[in-house]
């Protein structure tokens, strides 16, 4: 409304200056505009100026909502990636001398990793798999797994992590990762394999 | 380059082996098996030459009995009790004979009557150097096996027995089982002819007859199983089975193939299960936080789960009873690595079994108490590989049985000088029997990748059946 007689004002004062302004040159005949076609006209401008800025304001609420999407999108993404690359970092395996189960100095790195992990993480549980390698006595080897895999618990869990989120098992020399009968084969197989068993699906980084 | 570089280490290591043996060639004349198969080693063992009874399988033809004949044999062979003697050009032997073969082509009726014992040309078959000479015929549908006593020149025992049908799933258990009556005839002790042995492979359990024939897969699922156990009356074995992260204990029922878990298992890592003789327990190794510990359990009433052993830094598994059910030995870490120890079947009075050196000695494992009670079969790291000693229970001596290639888990037949035993000699881990008393060695199969053998008790006509 009050823009509406704003433009009402200055439709007017424009006649006034119009019929002024014509003193000395005779200006051509102009027909002056009724006031109701002026407002008309003023109406439609306000209209269509209306318009424009509704299709302004929605284009830009479409912007920004597909900003957001993106946005969001990106930062799955990211969650995704970072989510895929917290599993790898928890499945990274630890490896043993021949019929020992300490973790070895290098390992205790690879394990402080998975510390960061399930702190970063409290929904998450995993499991510890214990393996040998085929020199050992089949039997014997189930003993060595599961205390190859108590290892990887017991360090875990004196660094913080409760005892209740790490399951452990052992499967002797049964699942062997590599197949081979030489040193290269049989020290890949001497490891725990870790994995999630709950909480697992996004991993935060720590 | 990584590959010449391998190339080099193993030309070097060779070449430092080569050297080694050149250096040292006296310490590595230890007098072992070797990998002749068919003539029989001595290892570590006194044999006798002589001593075995011989005997000669008297050839027949045309009465259908060719199998019967030949797996008897065959068993009788097996059994190490006798030199098989086999006749060159068969049949010319016996019409060589002085009476003439009575060819009893009417039947073996007239040949069981014990007046085919006259017509046997016995200074001939002493001159072959046969103690004994087995005929085997038919009468009607019983099948006759004559033993005849060279030197005595007469009849010693004649064994009618009734086979099954050869179609018959109990056909070849029952022509073991006639081998054995034979083998007792002449030598007074038991045969283990009517015997099975069981073995993983892939995963799976199998039985497998002790002369190699007539395989069947028992497991009945696909999950991965171990350790196969056989009950004392031969009509149970229990096995472990991997499920779900853990190690279940399964008995089952040798003929019904029923099988039902054992009481509290599926908690933990349950394996090795071992039977006690009156086949009211089990003891087994169950692995949990605190390590591997020996338990059992009463497998008649499902009750009652007992630990044995308390061993918060060490391991103790492979449980094995004394014939007696008194006690029972098992493998203990406690040194440091893992050696034969014995405890009473309560778990009181726990020892060391086998002696070793401190540094020395390598790993002990997969013990088996021989059912006569005197030995203990156990495997044992000699230089990297493993080797099959036996412990003598009375004086705590060990000696070693074999050393050529890897030999692990030895299991008793239940006469107590023989042992299965898993070896990679032909160039693939398989199962073979060796003799303790001769030193003979035979394959059981011709299969890659069979292990953990064990072998049955003697299985009568009851227990040997399958539907």
């Amino acid at each position: 409304m009050k823009s509406v007689s704003l433009l009402l004002a200055l439709g007017l004062g424009a006649a006034v200056f119009a019929a002024t302004s014509c003193g000395g040159n005779p200006a051509p005949q102009t027909p002056t505009p009724n006031a109701d076609s002026a407002a008309a006209a003023a109406r439609a401008r306000a209209d269509s100026e209306a318009a424009a800025q509704a299709e302004r304001d929605r284009q830009a609420r479409e912007e920004a909502d597909r900003v957001a999407r993106q946005r969001q999108a990106d930062s799955i993404a990211a969650l995704a990636r970072a989510s895929e690359e917290v599993r790898t970092t928890l499945a990274a395996m630890i490896h043993f001398d021949l019929d020992k189960s300490n973790i070895r100095p290098g390992d205790a790195a690879t394990l402080d990793q998975k510390v960061a992990i399930l702190q970063a993480n409290p929904q998450l549980r995993i499991r510890v798999g214990g393996h040998c390698d085929e020199r050992g006595s089949d039997e014997y080897n189930l003993a060595l797994g599961n205390r190859r895999a108590q290892s990887a618990k017991q360090y875990l869990v004196s660094h913080g992590i409760d005892a209740g989120r790490i399951e452990t098992q052992s499967w002797g020399e049964e699942k062997p990762l590599v197949d081979g009968h030489d040193e290269s084969a049989w020290s890949q197989n001497r490891r725990d394999e870790f994995e999630p068993i709950s909480g697992g699906d996004n991993l935060r980084r720590p | 380059m990584a590959v010449s570089r391998l190339g080099g280490w193993t030309v070097r290591a060779s070449v430092a082996a080569v050297l080694f043996l050149a250096v040292y060639p006296s310490n590595r004349l230890v007098a072992q098996d070797t990998s002749a198969i068919d003539r029989g080693v001595r290892i570590g063992i006194i044999y006798r030459p002589g001593v075995r009874p011989g005997l000669v399988m008297l050839p027949r033809t045309g009465q259908g009995l060719d199998s019967v004949r030949v797996m008897v044999a065959r068993d009788l062979d097996y059994s190490d009790r006798f030199e098989v003697i086999t006749l060159p050009g068969g049949d010319s032997i016996r019409l060589a004979s002085t009476t003439g073969p009575r060819r009893s082509s009417a039947g073996g009726a007239t040949a069981t009557k014990g007046g085919t014992a006259g017509a046997l040309n016995y200074p001939l078959y002493q001159a072959l150097g046969a103690d004994f000479a087995l005929d085997i015929t038919a009468a009607g549908d019983t099948t006759v096996a004559t033993l005849h006593d060279i030197a005595a020149a007469s009849v010693r025992r004649a064994v009618r027995v009734q086979l099954p049908r050869s179609s018959d799933p109990d056909f070849r258990q029952a022509v073991h089982r006639l081998a054995d009556q034979t083998l007792q005839a002449a030598v007074g002790t038991p045969g283990i002819a009517a015997t099975r042995i069981l073995f993983v492979k892939d995963g799976k359990v199998y039985r497998i007859d002790q002369d190699g024939a007539d395989q069947k897969l028992v497991s009945s699922t696909d999950r991965q199983a171990m350790s196969p156990a056989w009950g004392a009356d031969g009509r149970h074995f229990a096995y472990m089975e991997f499920q779900a992260g853990k190690g279940w204990l399964y008995l089952q029922e040798m003929g019904s193939g029923k099988r039902t878990a054992v009481a509290t298992t599926g908690s933990a890592l349950d394996f090795t299960p071992a039977f006690s003789p009156d086949g009211q327990t089990m003891a087994f190794s169950r692995a949990t936080e605190e390590g591997t510990d020996l338990y059992t359990i009463n497998i008649k009433n499902n009750c009652c789960l007992r630990r044995l052993t308390v061993g918060r830094f060490s391991d103790n598994l492979s449980p094995t009873f004394s014939p007696d059910g008194q006690r029972i030995a098992f493998i203990s870490t406690r040194p440091g690595l893992p050696q034969l120890y014995v405890m009473a079947a309560d778990g009181t009075d726990q020892q060391l079994f086998a002696p070793f050196d401190y540094g020395v000695t390598g790993a002990s494992n997969a013990p088996e108490w021989s059912p006569d009670g005197q030995s203990v079969a156990f495997h044992r790291d000699v230089a990297g590989t493993l080797q099959v000693f036996v412990l003598d229970v009375r004086t705590r001596t060990v000696r070693q049985l074999t050393s050529v290639g890897r030999n692990e888990d030895p299991t008793w037949a239940p006469d107590s000088r023989h042992l299965a035993f898993v070896s990679d000699r032909s160039g693939y881990r398989q199962l073979w029997i060796i003799d303790l008393d001769t030193g003979r060695i035979r394959p059981l199969l011709q299969q890659s990748g069979a292990r953990l053998p064990a072998w049955s008790p003697r299985l009568s006509e009851a227990t040997s059946s399958t539907p």
